[in-house]
């Protein structure tokens, strides 16, 4: 399996915050990679250094095996919207689209064609301080899409969409994977990546939680919670928590199990010889996954999408 | 007005060739596209450069008028005083009037520093870096094509200031470009205009904030010069001697009227390595601070 992009312990330092902590993963192409994880988990940081924007503190990340920065010109190779409120608001979406081209010697049709391609072409002529959130993103995505690269990196590309949007930008990223092209996404929620996503890498915290299929993923919420209702309640519970489990009373005499799967509970009444009446694994959605394995790793539990 | 969206094709629009040529020039279009796609530089520059070339023309007109009025009185100068060159009027001087051109100086150094912080302070910056890692080849291009622009424009202004003014005086001696100092004076005037942008850039580039870059660049220019004078201690004067107004100031002196110097007066031969030395440290500032740090 070839890899596009190669994370290889990557430490970023910001004074005393550490916003990314000694993290590896790599991307291959073809399919569309979620970038997962809650707010200031360092997904923007990641995506910085990868672009050369940031200097690692430790470690290194390559784009085709060689650092990104390194390479005098960047738009044939990586195509990038990293925050759609990076442009200048007194210039029209044409000439900047147009400097960006030009400057890498790119011919000046690419401009009308991507601003086509993103729905904006009525707009070319307008001034970008005058656009909506959406807007900008789509010409993030128009600017990101004019070197025609065989990579994209995108930053919470979902933000100030609305649903048709949303719809759009998935087909786009999904059609770009389609054509062979290595399609990193990032987002803080679950939701967004479950219809957009084939490969997941999670993160919290700087760390790498997991790297593996949505579909693996997936399977991990469906061992999430599991009901279970029995005579012998005290005693079983005793032994799941010893287990690890976490064991919650519900209204109506069913316990709530998470941590184990139902198969384990199951046999673990056995062999302590309890009863079990009934026992049922909840299908957790994804989300709910997501939350568990980055509980820990939350840095605000409200806090504002950065 | 919310985008119309196009029906998505099955692919991208047009394949492009798989090698595209790196050439500075593309950077040096794509900054020239930058400059004049932003209203404000025009505008400031336009505006700025006609209001020097009026203050000059209007000194020029006003001494005209007044020298005029004077030759129908019967000339009553000063016990013997006549012949002194402090006392001759010194067209040339009418050219270069000194807050005009120093006004002339924070416009350039402003317009500077607006187009290298505009980019950090609207986040643009990372655009332009992750669409060109190569980041002093993009400091250069910019240094290149604003220094270009100015020195376009400091020509123009000098150039038409002097014209413009020994024109309106040329029943009071009005030069010549052939004149002793003129076209010296005219050179120091045009290349004040690139030299105060490039030190405008390169302090927009290591403040990369607004305020603090106007302040530190009007501080730079013209606060300095005025802190570092008078002639009590020698190296008070030094430093205010090695200050780019300084060196325009001899520069635009006008050899014949014996225009007092001072006493540790800078020679011409120097005020011309003041211009130079500031030109390659703000080149140099300009094109280093922005290597390492991230954006
Ligand atoms: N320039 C910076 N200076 C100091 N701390 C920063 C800076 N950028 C990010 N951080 C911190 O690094 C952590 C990761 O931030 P970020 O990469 O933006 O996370 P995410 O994009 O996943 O929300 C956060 O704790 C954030 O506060
Ligand atoms: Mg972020």
């Amino acid at each position: 399996m070839d890899t596009v992009i190669e994370a290889t312990e990557l430490i970023k330092r910001y004074g005393e915050t550490t916003a990314v902590d000694r993290l590896s993963f790599t991307v291959r192409p073809g399919v569309v990679t979620g970038f997962l994880g809650p707010n200031g988990a360092g997904k923007t940081t990641t995506l910085r250094m990868v672009l050369g924007l940031n200097r690692p503190t430790g470690g290194t990340v390559t784009v085709d095996g060689q650092p990104f920065g390194d390479r005098p010109r960047g738009l044939r190779h990586v195509g990038a919207l990293l925050d759609a409120h990076d442009v200048h608001g007194g210039r029209t979406a044409r000439a900047h689209l147009t400097a960006l081209a030009v400057g890498n010697g790119l011919p000046r049709r690419r401009v009308a064609e991507v601003l086509a391609e993103v729905g904006m072409a009525d707009a070319a002529g307008r001034r970008i301080g005058g656009f909506s959130l959406g807007m900008k993103q789509r010409l993030g995505i128009a600017a990101a899409l004019l070197g025609d690269p065989p990579v994209l990196l995108f930053d919470e590309p979902l933000n100030g969409l609305d649903p048709e949007g949303v719809r759009w930008v998935r087909n786009l990223f999904g059609r770009l994977a389609g054509e062979g092209r290595t399609v990193l996404v990032s987002s803080h929620l679950m939701r967004e990546m479950e219809q957009t996503a084939e490969e997941l890498i999670v993160i919290g915290r700087g760390r790498l939680i997991a790297a593996e299929s949505l579909r693996d993923f997936a399977a991990r919420g469906r061992e999430l919670r599991v009901s279970v209702r029995t005579p012998d309640a005290d005693a079983l519970a005793g032994v799941l928590a010893q287990q690890g489990a976490v064991v919650r009373a519900e209204p109506g005499g069913t316990y709530t199990v998470t941590g184990l799967s139902a198969d384990r509970i199951g046999e673990l009444a056995f062999a302590h010889g309890m009863r079990l009446h009934e026992l049922s694994p909840h299908p957790g959605s994804l989300e709910e996954a997501f939350m568990e394995l980055t509980a820990e790793s939350v840095e605000y539990a409200a806090g504002a999408a950065r | 007005m919310s985008p119309v969206l196009g029906e998505a094709p099955a692919r991208l629009p047009a394949r492009l060739p798989v090698r595209v040529p790196v050439r500075f020039r593309h950077l040096l279009a794509a900054e020239w596209i930058k400059l004049w796609s932003l209203r404000s530089a025009s505008w400031v520059l336009g505006v700025g450069a006609l209001t020097v070339i009026g203050i000059n023309v209007n000194s020029a007109a006003s001494n005209a008028d007044r020298l005029a009025h004077q030759t129908q009185r019967p000339p009553e100068p000063p016990m013997g005083g006549q012949d002194r060159p402090e006392f001759l009027f010194d067209p040339l001087h009418t050219a270069f009037v000194d807050p005009a051109w120093q006004l002339f100086m924070i416009i350039a150094a402003a317009v500077g520093a607006i187009v290298v912080f505009g980019e950090y302070t609207s986040g643009l910056i990372r655009t332009t870096f992750a669409a060109v890692p190569d980041r002093r080849a993009v400091i250069a291009a910019k240094v290149t094509v604003v220094s270009a622009v100015m020195l376009a424009l400091g020509t123009l202004v000098s150039g038409t200031s002097f014209g413009v003014t020994q024109v309106l005086l040329r029943d009071h001696g009005g030069l010549s470009l052939g004149d002793p100092g003129a076209l010296r004076a005219v050179v120091a005037g045009a290349l004040l205009a690139p030299l105060c942008a490039l030190v405008g850039m390169a302090v927009g580039a290591a403040v990369r904030h607004a305020a603090g870059s106007v302040v530190t660049v009007v501080g730079l220019l013209l606060l300095l010069p005025a802190l570092f004078q008078g002639e009590r201690y020698r190296w008070v004067k030094e430093i205010g001697n090695a200050m780019p107004l300084s060196a325009w100031q001899r520069l635009v002196t006008n050899p014949e009227r014996a225009h007092d110097l001072g006493r540790y007066p800078l020679t011409v031969t120097e005020a011309w390595i003041v211009y130079g030395a500031w030109t390659a440290a703000a080149v140099a500032v300009a094109v280093l601070v922005v290597r390492r740090r991230d954006v």
